[in-house]
């Protein structure tokens, strides 16, 4: 495909093409996600996320500037939500990107959510695929963290940036949502207001409350005030330190198995639905049981065996 | 499912606000379509780079001073250089009506000028796919 060997080169719409492409998930974009796959897996992955406006675009620039000073190329994938109205959506994370916009070896790509839960990440993963296939060092992956599938894609990165600010009400933020276990580096941005330092204290206290925190990796807190680039050497001096921890304790190995067999799930579960579906179909088979289930002549849970049988025998 | 149309909302130049351009991004985003908004005073060159990233299907240019002459233009030039020729590119803003046929000529699709209903404008992106 010469689209493929385009993009191994650096060439950037084909890069930006294939990543249209296996975000769209058609037929050819399991095609060429078979292609690339062995040629994947270089890439180190940063995950950055925090409720809306909390200056995660912000960061994820200068973090990146820190990664080009070191001479490394970038891939960013920025996720916004869509419209659950309307399909339509808003991308506006280059717009605190500028400072990296223009430079020849980072490639950012916004990207929506498109509706469907699963769907998001399943789209994000692929779209990483392409940038770690197009042979980026780094690719910083930006979720809004709200949602368990934000979360779930966030969660596969090698390191995760929880992003919380202060005065957002009185809880910290992160506490929601299952956020606080999966972070390994919490930022309290926006550190020029009020009210940060409550912020990393009640991150600390709930940080102490988990059971395992003696063991491996001990989530630091940093402030910073990212639009003036405050705290983002010492930031970015932690997720090197995490990266050297990730190493030594070969919990890297871990981390990548457990995203390795959630993929494999996902795309298993994804088959076998469609796989099942076409069945059924060609089969009529749930019309004719559904009326033996409507008339209570056959319960559900039978039927389901039953057409388990047939289509997996 | 349908492919998602992608479109880059762009305010080049100088001039100060995007009110204009924020309404068309909305507009847009409320007809069903991903907008990447790259906000205030682009470039030709930020342009260029955030439509080839963004692999986007059209790019929509809103200018209020007079640089619309030279930089759309540039932007239709790079893109074909860069080897993205194949976007659909749309202009707005003041744009004097003598200009419009030097625009078109050198590949806008088509222009909007002031008080252009908003459904006017995404029916035409519409009709394109
Ligand atoms: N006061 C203050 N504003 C910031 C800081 N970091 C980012 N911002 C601003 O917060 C707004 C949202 O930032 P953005 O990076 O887009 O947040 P995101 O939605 O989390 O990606 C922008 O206007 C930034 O300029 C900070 O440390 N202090
Ligand atoms: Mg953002």
């Amino acid at each position: 495909m010469e689209l493929l060997e385009k993009a191994k080169a650096g060439n950037k719409p084909s890069i930006a093409r294939l990543i249209s492409i296996v975000e769209e998930g058609t037929p050819e974009s399991a095609a060429v996600l078979r292609e690339i796959y062995l040629e994947t897996g270089g890439a180190r992955l940063i995950g950055v996320t925090g409720p809306p406006g909390s200056g995660k675009s912000t960061l994820t620039d200068k973090l990146v500037k820190a990664c080009r000073n070191k001479g490394k190329t970038v891939g960013v994938i920025a996720v916004d939500p869509t419209s659950p109205f309307t399909g339509g959506a808003i991308l506006g994370d280059r717009i605190r990107m500028s400072g990296i916009a223009l430079d020849e070896g980072v490639f950012i790509r916004s990207m929506g959510t498109r509706g469907s839960l699963g769907g998001v990440s399943k789209a994000t993963h692929n779209a990483i695929k392409v940038l770690d296939y197009a042979g980026f060092d780094y690719i910083f992956i930006e979720t809004v963290g709200v949602g368990q599938s934000e979360i779930d894609i966030v969660k596969t990165a090698d390191s995760v940036i929880v992003v919380s600010v202060p005065g957002l009400g009185d809880d910290v933020q992160a506490s929601k949502a299952g956020i606080l276990e999966i972070g390994d580096i919490f930022v309290v941005n926006k550190s020029d207001r009020d009210g940060a330092e409550r912020v990393v204290i009640e991150l600390a206290q709930m940080l102490d409350l988990n059971p395992n925190k003696d063991i491996g990796w001990k989530p630091p807190i940093i402030k910073t005030v990212a639009s003036r680039g405050d705290g983002v050497d010492e930031l970015n001096d932690k997720v090197n330190e995490h990266y050297d921890y990730l190493l030594e304790s070969d919990e890297i190995t871990e981390r990548r198995k457990i995203r390795l067999a959630n993929e494999v799930m996902e795309v298993l579960m994804k088959h076998a639905e469609t796989y099942v579906h076409s069945r059924l179909e060609e089969e009529e088979f749930t019309s004719k049981k559904l009326d033996k289930i409507l008339s209570r002549e056959l319960n559900p849970y039978d039927v389901v065996d039953e057409i388990l049988e047939k289509t997996f025998k | 499912m349908a492919k998602k149309v992608r479109i880059l909302v762009a305010k080049p130049g100088l001039d100060g606000h995007d009110r204009g351009a924020k309404v068309v991004a909305r507009a847009f985003r409320d007809a069903g379509y991903e907008v990447i908004y790259t906000g205030l005073r682009q470039s030709a060159e930020q342009i260029t780079t955030a439509a080839i990233q963004e692999d986007v299907d059209v790019v929509a240019m809103s200018l209020l001073s007079g640089a619309h002459a030279t930089l759309m233009p540039r932007v239709i030039k790079m893109l074909k250089e860069q080897g993205a020729g194949d976007k659909l590119v749309i202009g707005g803003g003041v744009i004097p009506e003598e200009d419009i046929p030097e625009l078109k000529a050198a590949g806008v699709a088509e222009v909007f000028t002031p008080g252009t209903p908003l459904k006017t404008i995404i029916e035409y992106v519409n009709s394109k796919f």
